[in-house]
């Protein structure tokens, strides 16, 4: 038995009895006692695993109702809440965090019988590119565990491709998901904005983060977002999917489609020769594929770092200041403190890169600086939706590399946080603009994976999931190298 | 110049405003009416209640307000313990008007009030501070209240003396008493704080403001500590002054370190509301009838007299007593038996809440004074017991002996024994005519109103002059 199956095997081989969810889990743990020193992909492991699996082979055993996913091993970022289980965001502020809820995409998840096997290591409070920012230390790259998995869902793509477990949940809030998808090779999906409902997703920038799927297969991935898309009454800003199946009809091509390249994302100084050589025999599989391929420009591209650390700090600035040691952190003594000095530990408890994006979020918010900042940052945002609804007129799906650079070594862009944000480049467009956009594994480059991005107008993850397993379907790349 | 920022609770609705906790949270335990999104638990994110929205704009156009074409929540960012998120979702007009109503108006005696803004907010919890002293002194929070959908309404600086401020807080208290979507009468359910200034003076707020009978006190105190500070020529600061209710007076917060940036930034997790004209149509269909339409109707249908008509209809609970005890013919007397005899009885929220008087004992009450069947004293005697038991009219009639003594054998009986104990009256209502009422009061006395005061008055007027 393999670990290497695709989740849609796995169900088969479940259900014609060659493979019982226990002895797959059972493997999947041992892949996990085997690798966990050298991928630590996981902040925590469900110790309940084994029981749950045996618990669903009784029931399939027993021809009771068995939900779709007949106990395979799911991960999950830890900034998704699981109820009665610790919820870190992989920070000291939230160490000991137990959360008394189940996240929805947990309880669907749960429902359908998902063995939820751990809790995805991450960049603190999902803020980073590198997972170098886990409190807990960082995640290493399965294909070379020199350099970063990517971030900040780097846990949940570490994980996948290390064969831990058959795919994961992460958060994308400018590229979580698609990043570490690109740099472990595996798939990534953000979905259209209000798809995925956010209840549980201890929110960083709420106005543009979703939840999202990453897995070996773009069909595994259409699969996981059958079961967790759609309408929630706990968050408002869902939409109904009128339960569309994203599964059927995913082999149906990209024959006469028109794809626009992003110019922006896809040429010029930042972008890395090998990732550019690369996504341009991209583009010639796209064309043999039987789409129309040509360039475009989208000018607002050029501002939109700038304009995502100018929202999503101020976001993050509200987001978190409810994390000031009075409910959450160290243990408070009854004694208390005086005024100013529980100020200067109420924040002590914060990494450096969410220190960082704080201290920014309450500055550009601020009365006699939100003018020059935020609500600026807001006009970059309406005119770049604009510029991309027209450009949805004319095209089916927009593409660029995901990220413009290959996987760095550890510690190489950590005390350059502007050079360190750049990597969002490309990946920061569909947040801005609720688009959904996935990232599919196309080679490897002296070891190092490359991965293209798809992007697709709001709410037609159908289309997308389409046009990115004809891609897959060009591509013969192999598994981590672990 | 006096401007007031009130708070009111919408006490009345089933739940918080973005959770399914209750609403009315008075009755819990500490910290027992909570849950993940109230606590603003990490992940967790607020929802909705429509009917928060709909009541509120009830409001908002009872008091002749502008309605926005689309609702947005903001949040307003500070540090405090008893703000579980540290910061609050509110509303704010920063990308046009899209609060819950603005650009309102009330007449108090002739003069408008104007309104500036309304808007739909979250309570905070509550801290409760306890301790042997100072330096032991203890914070508790109370988290039931956090989330309890709040109506602010921010006034214009319309207000000329302490007089019209308690004459629009009466008249506003008795609106969303009406409109039922609050009970102000509940501790903390109506709170108010005031902006104070003189002519050629900075505005002074003042905040920490316990009763409506304070916040009279500390605008007459403001505004004499003002006047007295301008007569000697001292300038006067704009600052937030807090009120001190142990020495009714108010003093002086850090104005500079409270000098805060509240770094507004858009909820995201609430999407903009859109107001469409048929919801906010059927909101108009629905709100009950306005006070002083009631008011009109009583007087000119009923015919009942204005100043009775005025405490009637601006009582919630008296006009709907009222409402459902009257018919046409006896309109006039339901209304004069609330105004004068139940009114003492039902003075209190607690007296109200343990009446068991219902609408068809007053119609019943009425009925049967009509009827000729006991006297009026006799019925506000019944109406006591009434309220104290429920028992029906006739039960308490048959067992009280309430009914009227019209047998003249028996009155007779009883007027010569008052007669013979009071030879001084009698001597003196034969001289003048006019005494004779203290008789027919040592009557009724003495019968407890049951006796048929014509029939007395008739006896005792032949038993002096023969």
């Amino acid at each position: 038995m393999s670990l290497a199956i695709s989740a849609l095997e796995y169900i088969s081989s479940v259900k014609n009895g060659s493979i019982t969810a226990e002895e797959f889990v059972a493997k999947t743990l041992d892949q996990i006692s085997k690798h966990e020193d050298r991928v630590h992909a996981f902040i925590s492991i469900n110790e309940r695993a084994l029981d749950q699996a045996r618990e669903i082979d009784k029931k399939i055993k027993s021809k009771e109702k068995v939900g779709a996913f007949y106990g395979m091993p799911i991960s999950i970022k830890d900034n998704i809440s699981i109820k009665g289980g610790k919820t870190t965001c992989a920070s000291k502020m939230l160490s000991d965090y137990v959360s008394p809820y189940d996240a929805t995409v947990v309880s669907k998840l749960k429902s359908q019988d998902a063995i939820l096997i751990g809790k995805a290591n991450l960049d603190e409070f999902a803020m980073g590119v590198a997972t170098e920012f886990s409190a807990f230390g960082p995640s290493k790259n399965p294909w070379n565990t020199d350099y970063v998995p990517g971030g900040s869902s780097g846990g949940s793509a570490a994980s996948v491709s290390a064969l831990e477990c058959m795919a994961s949940l992460g958060s994308d809030t400018g590229g979580s998901v698609r990043n570490p998808a690109s740099f472990c090779s595996v798939v990534g999906l953000k979905p259209t904005y209000g798809l995925v409902s956010r209840y549980g997703l201890v929110s960083y920038a709420n106005s543009i983060e979703q939840i999202g799927p990453i897995a070996r297969k773009v069909e595994d991935v259409a699969f996981l977002l059958n079961h967790i898309a759609g309408k929630d009454q706990n968050d408002n800003t869902t939409v109904d999917n009128q339960s569309q199946d994203y599964l059927a009809g995913i082999d149906s091509g990209i024959e006469g489609k028109k794809i626009g390249i992003i110019k922006e994302m896809s040429r010029g100084a930042g972008l890395d020769k090998n990732v550019e050589s690369a996504f341009w025999r991209a583009v010639d599989s796209f064309e043999k594929l039987g789409a129309k391929v040509e360039e475009m420009s989208l000018d607002m591209v050029e501002y939109t770092v700038a304009t995502y650390y100018v929202l999503t700090t101020a976001e993050a600035g509200s987001n978190l200041s409810r994390y000031d040691n009075i409910r959450y952190g160290y243990p408070m003594d009854l004694e208390g403190y005086e005024f100013k000095s529980y100020i200067s530990k109420a924040r002590r408890n914060f990494g450096p890169e969410v220190t960082r994006r704080m201290i920014i979020g309450g500055f550009v918010p601020s009365a006699g600086f939100a003018g020059k900042y935020l609500l600026k940052a807001l006009k970059v945002k309406s005119k770049l939706k604009r510029q991309v609804l027209e450009a949805f007129k004319k095209f089916d799906f927009l593409i660029s590399p995901t990220v413009p650079i290959l996987p760095f070594r550890f510690g190489e862009k950590i005390d350059d946080p502007l050079a360190m944000y750049m990597a969002d480049i490309n990946t920061v467009t569909a947040n801005l603009t609720g688009i959904p956009a996935i990232s599919v594994p196309f080679e490897i480059h002296n070891g190092l994976p490359i991965g293209v991005q798809i992007h697709a107008n709001s709410l037609q993850e159908k289309q997308l999931l389409q046009a990115a397993h004809a891609l897959q379907g060009t591509t013969s790349i192999p598994g981590a190298p672990l | 110049m006096i401007g007031l920022e009130i708070h009111c609770q919408l006490t009345n609705l089933q739940s918080k405003l973005f959770c399914s906790c209750k609403a009315n949270y008075r009755e819990f335990e500490p910290n027992t009416n909570i849950c993940p999104v109230c606590m603003g638990l990490p992940g967790s994110l607020p929802r909705l209640n429509q009917k928060a929205v709909e009541k509120a704009s009830m409001i908002a156009m009872a008091l002749n307000c502008k309605t926005p074409q689309r609702l947005g929540f903001f949040r307003k960012n500070y540090f405090y313990p008893d703000l579980p998120k540290n910061f609050q979702i509110t509303q704010l007009n920063m990308y046009g008007p899209t609060s819950i109503g603005e650009q309102g108006k009330v007449s108090i005696e002739g003069k408008e009030i104007r309104i500036r803004r309304i808007q739909l907010e979250e309570d905070p919890g509550r801290l409760i501070y306890e301790g042997a002293s100072e330096r032991t002194q203890i914070t508790l929070v109370d988290y039931n209240r956090a989330g309890t959908p709040l109506v602010e309404i921010v006034t214009e600086p319309d207000f000329d003396n302490p007089r019209q401020v308690r004459i629009f807080l009466n008249i506003l208290s008795d609106l969303l008493e009406n409109l039922g979507v609050s009970d102000p009468s509940l501790e903390g359910a109506m709170r108010a704080d005031a902006n104070v200034s003189i002519e050629g003076g900075l505005r002074v707020e003042v905040k920490n403001i316990g009763s409506f009978h304070d916040l009279e006190k500390s605008i007459h105190f403001e505004l004499t500590r003002q006047q007295s500070l301008a007569e000697r020529g001292i300038a006067i600061a704009q600052e937030t002054r807090h009120w001190d209710d142990k020495r009714k007076i108010t003093i002086s917060s850090r104005s500079k370190e409270e000098d805060e940036d509240y770094r507004y930034i858009l909820e995201g997790d609430i999407p903009w509301v859109i107001m469409d004209s048929e919801s906010i149509e059927k909101w108009k269909k629905n709100m009950p009838e306005s006070i002083s339409s009631k008011k009109e109707r009583y007087i000119t249908k009923h015919a009942i007299p204005a100043q009775v008509a005025d405490v009637l209809s601006s009582d919630k609970y008296y006009s709907d007593l009222f409402e459902q005890a009257h018919t046409e013919s006896n309109a006039k007397e339901v209304a004069n038996m609330i105004t004068t005899d139940l009114m003492g009885l039902v003075d209190t929220r607690e007296k109200r809440e343990q009446s068991r008087l219902t609408p068809k004992h007053l119609a019943d009450l009425i009925e049967i004074i009509n009827s000729g069947k006991i006297t009026r004293s006799s019925a506000k005697n019944a109406l006591q017991e009434i309220v104290k038991t429920g028992k029906s009219v006739s039960e308490i009639v048959s067992q009280t002996g309430l009914a009227k003594i019209s047998d003249e054998r028996e009155l007779v009986k009883i007027i010569s024994d008052v007669m013979a104990q009071e030879p001084t009256a009698v001597q003196q209502a034969r001289e003048n005519p006019q005494t004779i009422n203290y008789l027919v009061g040592k009557v009724m006395q003495k019968t407890k109103g049951t006796a048929d005061p014509t029939l007395t008055l008739k006896i005792l007027k032949e038993r002096i002059s023969s």
